[in-house]
């Protein structure tokens, strides 16, 4: 029992980063039918940008937590939604009119490209943050086993929570929600009634780097180790989850993230941690396989 | 309202036209799917394309938005060129358009659409603009928390038409509003673009398959084979001369 609340625990926190990162696939892919595969890079990147940031506020000498931490977020945003801007620029819209597989490829380039940027610039070695969010709660504590959240957890979910009510707000109620919903199910149309489609489209690869950011800034805090290639384990894990949730739905990437999250942690526990992955994957090869739609997915049919 | 000239006449009036194509040749491809087109129309006007399925007719109206784009000659509005004008910044000027195939937004509202439609018009005139359309189209006023996707195909028809009227359009493009859809409902909505025409004095530019209603509600029309204008004239000559009665109106006057 303990075992299992303590998993729990985990397997939410871990699920709310894939879930973030889930939707920047998923509205790309809803918004022009390509799986961006440098998104998982974008997310890397964000994690670096924030511990720089981390690191460079400190040596500044702003030390208080809450004040740094709103200052990260800040910057990491900012700095990653211009790479999720200019990965869309540079690589995807000069091939919009292409044929299908080329922007796919060019996104496996922009992965590559970003990766060993990084690589790089950074070095290959991990590089740690000392925790800075310190502290939680023990909420069973029985012989053999304590069962804690932390409030890094804590702060994890909420924000989850809380962005992702933010973001469902504007894409239901908004004049750029109601204008990338437009562009979702038809382009041609979209820029027919005077949508400027570019510009949408490159709003949404910013606010899913937006998103990417915050979850970035989660993954440092929470594990305090990041390196050039966490995207891309990432990246896998979270695409798993959009799929599973449905890929283009945006509910869909976050039920799949938190479930994606819960599987994984869950197998941890009770099998093996070394075949985790294999989990995890195994459960993108049923779904497509059983459910090629997802779980809140809809079947590609317009009534013409 | 103030008399506005009488355009239901053969001779086209002298001021420039509205929108003017001008030997106009598109490509799809190699393909070539417009030969040189000339085609004028004029503010206050119903001017009708008619010609057989595939003859060219709905790549002109999408050429007019720039997409596909004139590979040569010019679409001009009011005297100004949009040739190479991005689609979204045609719309700007105030041209809607109801495409071929309807193209509603399935996943969204009735009313989600129509809001979209007024994308480009100034939100203070919204309100009265629904309501408007709402009047001209009531079985819209009854679907409007549905979902696009749910409407049968006339109400589809009439919404595409609605949401090209909630941009307060200059010039209305209708591509084939007539298709697939029973006489009743042809009826209806080409009664309710004649109404805009008279009433709002609304420039339609029309292309149908269907001639003899077309002909019936334009002042003007012309004919198109094979991404050429064969034909052209005021909608009484043209339905009475024997290659269009023979080609397009032969069988098909119900």
């Amino acid at each position: 029992m303990e075992v299992f609340v303590q998993q729990l625990i985990n397997g939410v926190t871990l699920g709310s980063i894939y879930g973030l990162i889930a939707i920047g696939y998923t509205m790309v892919y809803g918004i022009i039918g390509m799986i961006n595969f440098a998104h998982g890079d974008v997310f890397m990147v964000s994690a670096f940008i924030a511990l720089i940031a981390f690191l460079t506020l400190v040596a500044l000498g702003i030390t208080a937590v809450p004040l740094a931490l709103f200052l990260v977020v800040l910057i990491a945003m900012a700095l990653t939604s211009l790479y999720g801007w200019a990965v869309e620029r540079v690589a995807y819209r000069p091939l919009r009119r292409s044929f299908r597989l080329a922007p796919l490829i060019s996104a496996i380039g922009m992965s590559i490209v970003l990766q060993n940027f990084v690589q790089i610039a950074q070095g290959a070695r991990v590089k740690p943050l000392p925790p800075l969010i310190g502290g939680g709660y023990t909420l069973i504590e029985s012989d053999t086993f304590v069962v804690r959240l932390s409030n890094v957890q804590i702060l994890v979910v909420v924000t989850t929570i809380a962005l992702m009510a933010l973001f469902s707000w504007v894409i239901a109620r908004t004049r750029l929600g109601r204008d990338m919903r437009a562009c979702e199910q038809d382009l041609k149309m979209a820029s027919l009634i005077g949508i400027d489609v570019d510009r949408t489209i490159s709003l949404t690869f910013v606010i899913g780097a937006a998103l990417a950011a915050v979850a970035g800034i989660m993954n440092l805090l929470y594990y305090g180790v990041i390196d050039f290639y966490i995207g891309f384990v990432a990246g896998v894990k979270a695409f798993t989850a959009a799929v599973l949730g449905g890929i283009g739905s945006l509910p869909g990437a976050m039920l799949g993230g938190l479930l994606i999250g819960l599987i994984e942690t869950f197998w941890s526990a009770y099998f093996s941690i070394e075949y985790k992955d294999v989990a995890a994957f195994s459960i993108l090869v049923i779904v497509l396989i059983f459910l090629p739609t997802g779980i809140l997915g809809r079947p590609e049919i317009e009534k013409v | 309202m103030a008399t506005a000239p009488d355009t239901r006449t053969a001779s086209a009036p002298a001021r420039a036209p509205l929108l003017s194509v001008r030997g106009v040749k598109t490509y799809y491809g190699n393909i070539v799917a417009l030969r040189g087109v000339d085609l004028d129309v004029h503010e206050g006007e119903i001017v009708t394309l008619i010609g057989a399925n595939g003859a060219g007719k709905s790549t002109l109206m999408m050429t007019i938005f720039g997409d596909p784009r004139a590979r040569e000659g010019t679409v001009l509005f009011e005297g100004r060129d949009i040739t190479r004008m991005p689609t979204n910044e045609i719309a700007k000027l105030h041209i809607a358009q109801a495409p071929e195939g309807r193209r509603i937004f399935g996943r969204m509202t009735v009313l989600e659409n129509l809001q979209l439609g007024a994308s480009i018009a100034d939100p203070a005139f919204f309100a009265a603009d629904l309501e408007r359309v709402l009047t001209l189209f009531p079985r819209l006023k009854e679907r409007l928390h549905q979902r696009g996707g749910t409407l049968s195909g006339g109400e589809q028809q009439m919404l595409a038409i609605g949401r090209a009227l909630l941009a307060r359009p200059r010039l209305l493009l209708l591509d084939e509003p007539s298709l697939g859809l029973a006489p009743l409902l042809v009826r209806q909505i080409f009664a309710a673009i004649r109404e805009l025409n008279e009433r709002e004095k609304l420039t339609v530019f029309l292309v149908e398959q269907n001639a003899f209603h077309a002909l019936k509600l334009a002042h003007r029309g012309y004919v198109m084979v094979n991404g050429e204008i064969t034909l052209s004239g005021s909608s009484r000559e043209l339905l009475n001369r024997p290659e269009v009665r023979a080609a397009y109106l032969e069988g098909g006057r119900h």
